[in-house]
Order: C-alpha cells, then sequence, then structure tokens
C-alpha cells in the first residue's frame, strides 16, 4: 500500500512539470509578452523594461521556468495584476464561499441522485424507464445558462423567495440565504447527468450472479436494490464523485457569477476578463495538484470499499 | 420497448437481412423510431444553417427591421400584448429611458449630429401622443444636413410586432436564432472535426507503436487531463485576446482531443495484434497505410459516435464562452450571445428571446444527443448501452 502510494506520488511529478511547462508556453509565449499587458497602453521603453526585470521575463526560458517552480513551491505568484491584491491571499478568501456552496451541492445531488436511480432502476426496461432517461436527456439539453437565468428570474426577481445576489460574512446566513438558490440551481442542473449515470452503475450491477443469488434466497426487492446492489454501486459512484470535485470548484463559476458570490470561479472569470495571468496560473496550477490527488485518493477508497481490486 | 427487443432480434439474426456492417446498422437504426425522429430534426437544423450560411435565410438578421423591443406575433397567433403609444405613463417613461439608453449605446456615427439630445427628448413626447405618426418638424432640416435618414422616420417604416418578437435594438428574433444557429452548430461541429482528427491520429500513433511514442503521448494526455476542461479552455481564451468564430474552434478543438486519445489508443492497441494486421505486416504494407487504410475503418463507427458526442458538448461550451464574452465576436451572433442578451431583456419582461435562443438550443441538442445513443446502439450491437 505504502509502496503504491509512493509510486503514484512519483508519477505525479512528470505530470505535474508538464502541467507547468504548458501554462508557461501559454502565458509567456502564445499570450504575448506580459510587461505590455502589464504596462497598460502608455508606457515608455523603459518602463516596460523596468516591468520585464521584476517579472524576470528578460532572463533565459530555463530561468523562468524555475521562477515559476519556486512560486508554486512557496505559494507566492506575486500580487495580482489588476487589484494588486496578494494571489496567495485571493485564493485563501475565495475557497470559502465556492465551497459553502459546493459541499452541501455535491451531498444532496449525490444522494438524491443515488435514491432516484435506485427508483428508476426498479422500472428498468419499461416505457417509463425510457421515458424518464429521454427526460434527462431533454433535461441536460437545456443550457445551464437558461436554468439559471429563469430560476434567478422566478424565485428570486419575481417571486422574491431568495435574495436575488449578494453574500454575507456568516456561514449560517450564507447557506440559509444566499446560497440556497444556487444550491438548488446546481441541483436542477446536476440531477440528470447523475441519475442517468448511476442508473447505469446500478444495471450493471443487477445483472451480477449475487442479484440472482438473492432473489433466489427470497429476498424482496426492495432489499435487494438497496442493501446489495448499491453497496457494490458505490464503489464506482465514490470514484466518480471524487473526480468530478476539483472540476466542480471551477465548474461552478457561472452560478458564482450571476450570484456574485466572492468564489474561485468568479475570481476566474475576473482573472480571464482582465488578463490578470497570475491568478489564473496560481488557480489553474492547485486545481490540476488538487485533480490528480483527488484521482489518488478514489484510487485508494476504491481499494478500500472492494478488497478485490489490485492497485496497480 | 416493442422496437427495442424487435431490434434485438434483428440483430440477432443478421441472415435474414443481408449486406455489410454499414447497411445492417442503418437497418437496426431505421428501426428506432426516436433515433428517426432526431435524425429528421438534425437534419433540418443542419438544412438551415446550410441556407443560412449560403445568404439564401436570415440575410438581414443585423437589420433593425422592427420597433425596439418588438412583442411576438407568431404570425398573428398571438395577440402582442403591449400596443406602444397607449401604455400608462410609467410604461412611456420606461420606453422613453429605454430608448435613449439604446441611442447612447448606438456605435458611434461618423457625423456628430448636434440635435441628438433636443431630438431623442422629441421623440419621448412623440410617443406621449395618442397618434405618433406626426412628422418630425427637424426632419427635413437635419436631412439636407446630412443626419443619418433612417433614424429619423423609425416609428414609420418599423414593424411593431414580430414573429418571433425583435430585441433592444429591433433586430427579427427569428433571424437572429438562424444566424446563431449556424454560428454554433458550424463551431460545435468543426471544434468536434478538429478534436477527433488530432485525438484520432495522436491515439492511432501511441496505440500502434506503443513503447517510446505512446509514453510520450499518454504524458501530455495526463498533463491536458491534470487541468480541469474548463479551466484549460478559460486559461486558453485569456491568452489569446481575439475573439471570433476561428479562435472558439481552436480553443475547442485543441483542448477536447483527450477523450478521443484514450479511445482510439485502446482500440488500436486491442487491432494490433489481430491477423488481418499481422498479414497487412507481412505483406510488406507501409506502417501509415496499416494504420489508416487497414485499422482505420474497423473502428470508424466508434470514432463516428465520437463526433457526435464532441459537438454535443462543444456546442454548449461555445453558448457559455460566447455569453460570458469570450467567444464570438461582438459583430456575430450566436446562441450563447443571444443569451447574454436575452438575460438583460427578461428583467424588463421581455422574454421572447431568450426563449427562441434556448428552445432552438434545447431542441437541437436533445435530437443531437437521442440521435448519438441511437447511433451507438445501431453500430454496436453487442454492448445494449442503456439509453
Amino acid at each position: 500500500m505504502t509502496a503504491y502510494i509512493v509510486r503514484r506520488l512519483l508519477q505525479m511529478i512528470p505530470t505535474m512539470l508538464g502541467v507547468v511547462l504548458l501554462l508557461f508556453v501559454l502565458f509567456n509565449w502564445v499570450g504575448g509578452d506580459p510587461a505590455y499587458i502589464l504596462a497598460g497602453k502608455i508606457s515608455s521603453e523603459a518602463q516596460i523594461a523596468n516591468i520585464r526585470h521584476q517579472l524576470g521575463v528578460d532572463r533565459p526560458a530555463y530561468v523562468q521556468i524555475g521562477i515559476f517552480l519556486k512560486q508554486i513551491v512557496t505559494a507566492d505568484f506575486g500580487a495580482s495584476w489588476s487589484t494588486n491584491e496578494p494571489v496567495s491571499d485571493i485564493l485563501k478568501t475565495r475557497l470559502g464561499p465556492s465551497l459553502t456552496v459546493l459541499v452541501p451541492l455535491l451531498v444532496l445531488g449525490t444522494l438524491l441522485a443515488i435514491a432516484l436511480s435506485l427508483v428508476v432502476a426498479r422500472f428498468r426496461r419499461t416505457l417509463t424507464d425510457r421515458m424518464v432517461m429521454v427526460a434527462c436527456t431533454v433535461g441536460m439539453s437545456i443550457s445551464i445558462l437558461v436554468y439559471i437565468i429563469v430560476f434567478q428570474y422566478v424565485f428570486a426577481f419575481r417571486l422574491g423567495w431568495f435574495p436575488v445576489q449578494g453574500w454575507g460574512d456568516s456561514l449560517w446566513t450564507n447557506l440559509a440565504t444566499y446560497a440556497a438558490l444556487p444550491i438548488l440551481i446546481g441541483l436542477c442542473v446536476g440531477l440528470a447527468p447523475d441519475l442517468r449515470l448511476f442508473r447505469s452503475f446500478m444495471l450493471d450491477e443487477i445483472e451480477q450472479d449475487y442479484v440472482r443469488t438473492a432473489r433466489a434466497k427470497g429476498l424482496s426487492e426492495t432489499r435487494i436494490l438497496w442493501v446489495h446492489v448499491l453497496r457494490n454501486a458505490s464503489i464506482p459512484i465514490v470514484t466518480y464523485v471524487m473526480a468530478a470535485l476539483p472540476g466542480l470548484l471551477v465548474g461552478a463559476f457561472l452560478i458564482e457569477r450571476f450570484f456574485s458570490i466572492p468564489g474561485i470561479g468568479r475570481e476566474v472569470l475576473l482573472a480571464v476578463e482582465r488578463s490578470d495571468f497570475p491568478v489564473i496560473k496560481a488557480i489553474t496550477v492547485y486545481v490540476a495538484v488538487a485533480t490528480m490527488f483527488a484521482n489518488l485518493a478514489a484510487d485508494l477508497i476504491y481499494k478500500a470499499v472492494d478488497p478485490r481490486v489490485e492497485l496497480k | 420497448m416493442a422496437e427495442r427487443l424487435h431490434s434485438f432480434e434483428a440483430a440477432a439474426v443478421p441472415e435474414k437481412r443481408g449486406g455489410g456492417f454499414w447497411s445492417l446498422a442503418w437497418q437496426r437504426f431505421r428501426d428506432d423510431r426516436i433515433g428517426v425522429s432526431s435524425l429528421v430534426i438534425v437534419a433540418a437544423f443542419f438544412i438551415m444553417v446550410l441556407l443560412s450560411a449560403l445568404g439564401v435565410i436570415a440575410g438581414n438578421w443585423n437589420k433593425e427591421v422592427g420597433i425596439h423591443d418588438a412583442p411576438p406575433d407568431l404570425w398573428g397567433l398571438l395577440t402582442p400584448a403591449v400596443p406602444e403609444a397607449v401604455g400608462n405613463a410609467a410604461q412611456r417613461a420606461a420606453q422613453t429611458m429605454e430608448k435613449t439608453q439604446s441611442m447612447e449605446a448606438l456605435p458611434p456615427s461618423t457625423v456628430v449630429d448636434p440635435l441628438a439630445e433636443t431630438l431623442v427628448r422629441l421623440r419621448g413626447e412623440d410617443d406621449a401622443l395618442p397618434e405618433n405618426r406626426i412628422m418630425d418638424p427637424l426632419a427635413e432640416t437635419l436631412r439636407s444636413l446630412g443626419a443619418d435618414d433612417k433614424t429619423l422616420t423609425v416609428e414609420k417604416e418599423k414593424r411593431a410586432s414580430l414573429p418571433f418578437g425583435g430585441d433592444r435594438w429591433g433586430r427579427d428574433v427569428l433571424e437572429k436564432t438562424v444566424k446563431g444557429s449556424q454560428t454554433s452548430i458550424i463551431v460545435g461541429l468543426s471544434a468536434a472535426l478538429l478534436a477527433t482528427l488530432l485525438g484520432t491520429l495522436l491515439g492511432a500513433l501511441a496505440g500502434y507503436y506503443g513503447g517510446r511514442a505512446d509514453d510520450v503521448l499518454n504524458w501530455v494526455y495526463n498533463v491536458f487531463s491534470a487541468i480541469p476542461y474548463l479551466l484549460l479552455i478559460l486559461a486558453v481564451a485569456a491568452v489569446l485576446q481575439q475573439r471570433g468564430v476561428m479562435t472558439v474552434i481552436l480553443i475547442l478543438g485543441l483542448t477536447g482531443w483527450t477523450g478521443v486519445f484514450r479511445l482510439i489508443r485502446a482500440e488500436y492497441i486491442k487491432h494490433r495484434g489481430r491477423e488481418y494486421v499481422q498479414a497487412a505486416h507481412a505483406f510488406g504494407v507501409p506502417d501509415r497505410r496499416i494504420l489508416f487504410s487497414h485499422i482505420l475503418p474497423n473502428v470508424s463507427h466508434v470514432v463516428l459516435v465520437k463526433v457526435s458526442l464532441l459537438a454535443v458538448g462543444f456546442i454548449k461550451a461555445e453558448v457559455i464562452l460566447s455569453f460570458l464574452g469570450f467567444g464570438v465576436a461582438v459583430d456575430e451572433v450566436s446562441w450563447g450571445s443571444m443569451l447574454n442578451d436575452a438575460q438583460r431583456e427578461l428583467i424588463l419582461g421581455k422574454w421572447w428571446e431568450l426563449a427562441a435562443a434556448g428552445g432552438a438550443m434545447a431542441l437541437l441538442v436533445t435530437a443531437f444527443s437521442l440521435l448519438t445513443d441511437a447511433m451507438r446502439d445501431a453500430l454496436d450491437p453487442k454492448i445494449r448501452v442503456a439509453p
């Protein structure tokens, strides 16, 4: 087990270096000279040379990559180009609001999708099942933008059940008032794809021999589904949820933008709009690290839940 | 369920229906009613896109043919709810406000009109009168001064209602939707083709040769998939400063190939040990031909399904990018930029652009997804993947 974890950690190094290289190529070569973006429209040659020196872009590429690596390790990406706020502060303060929305969303969404997929699995290969799946396809085809715009308009603007947007200081106010509608929207958007996927996990298990055995023992269909099938189907479900976690952190950017939630996703959008490269670079690097660790954690949980799994 | 069983029997007894792989697949597909209806809808959209790209329809999407925010009438089926000029005072005030705003927001005209402000005020008062067909007393003078003729005779020439309504500038939402479909669908398909081309090429090389090539390509794959997809797209969008259809295609195509790569690589690993490949190798067929003339046709059904899946994903992604302003340029229209306009219009109660853009997209994406499911079922009868 330890050997496996060590090996996996070592395998992360080349991937991480690749991510660094990719970002370096993107932001230093494809994106043009950062000094011109930072200096703005009105600037003298001397100013630009000065900024180039400060950023280190006048030095050879390997030195620059060295600087970038040092920034990653020390978590010091300097200051944001647009607000001059230290990037590390930005990351720290934006993580909380993102998690306030995401954690309840993930927990509720997963539980709801599991429960509904078990219900649908009972109707497998019937007209009801097919209709639910077609409804899911339709639900997935409506743009997330339409969900957000309509929900915000109807429930917040017209009916006034929720605040249109905003964010408070205390966790409870946020959860109870500001995060409620974003979470509701997230549930509606995420339910259809999750339900489709979880249903297929359940159906994979229903074909197995142990289900036939359970049925032969005379167990009720409810018990078979909710105890036997669910326990086995939870393996791919856990893997899927773990792997989706880092992506969600950024993926909720539309919701954060519409509801003015000061989270990571909204920060990415702002940074892209303002060409605030240090912020984008920092977020991308750390989310990539988080993704790799989440994948490792998913594999370890896989092993913990199902001892038959061979870690190789 | 009946047709599902039926098609399963058909697959089990292939000798009753002759033909090769593709014709068998087509016969299976034909039995799937949902699949066929989806194909019809998708084909209709494609014909519309083609006509619109050739300029046969929706050529006037950028013309201000109606009054601003013209309500929808669905060719007379719907009675427009807000006849202007008889509304209450508040509404008039709001309209005047909007008009002032829209005039301010208009692209700067080449001629600076010294009377513009007066005119706006006059027009506001015009609206207050029950009959707004009053001739502008300054019209003649202004025209001789060389001011834009169009801005003066607005209310008379422009239609009070349009089939799908009008947007803030009075552009026909129906034509905008058609043109927006053109942009979104062309971007989705082109990006899907680019990603598939890239993914298939790299996947074929990695899967067939294995060894060092496989290691390197796998490393590239790992790097790309370590960054969440949306974040990668946004990072590339931040770097590429210019906006436009080509940029979006490049962003989506160059970042979206990883799924195809993994799939095709696995297929090529499976196929490289097969007898027909060994035989071709023994005959001295060059690798290039083995890769792309011998193996590729055998995995082409996998590729086809993947292109279709990618196109759906990219259409959705383009809509989000354009909505955020990182997608198509300002003088182009896509479903995403329409939704952006619609968001502001909805607050004023103008729902039609949202309905048109959202509805068109939902219809196409639903049909496309169901078509993909049907294609997958028809092409791969062994794996009866649940819908």
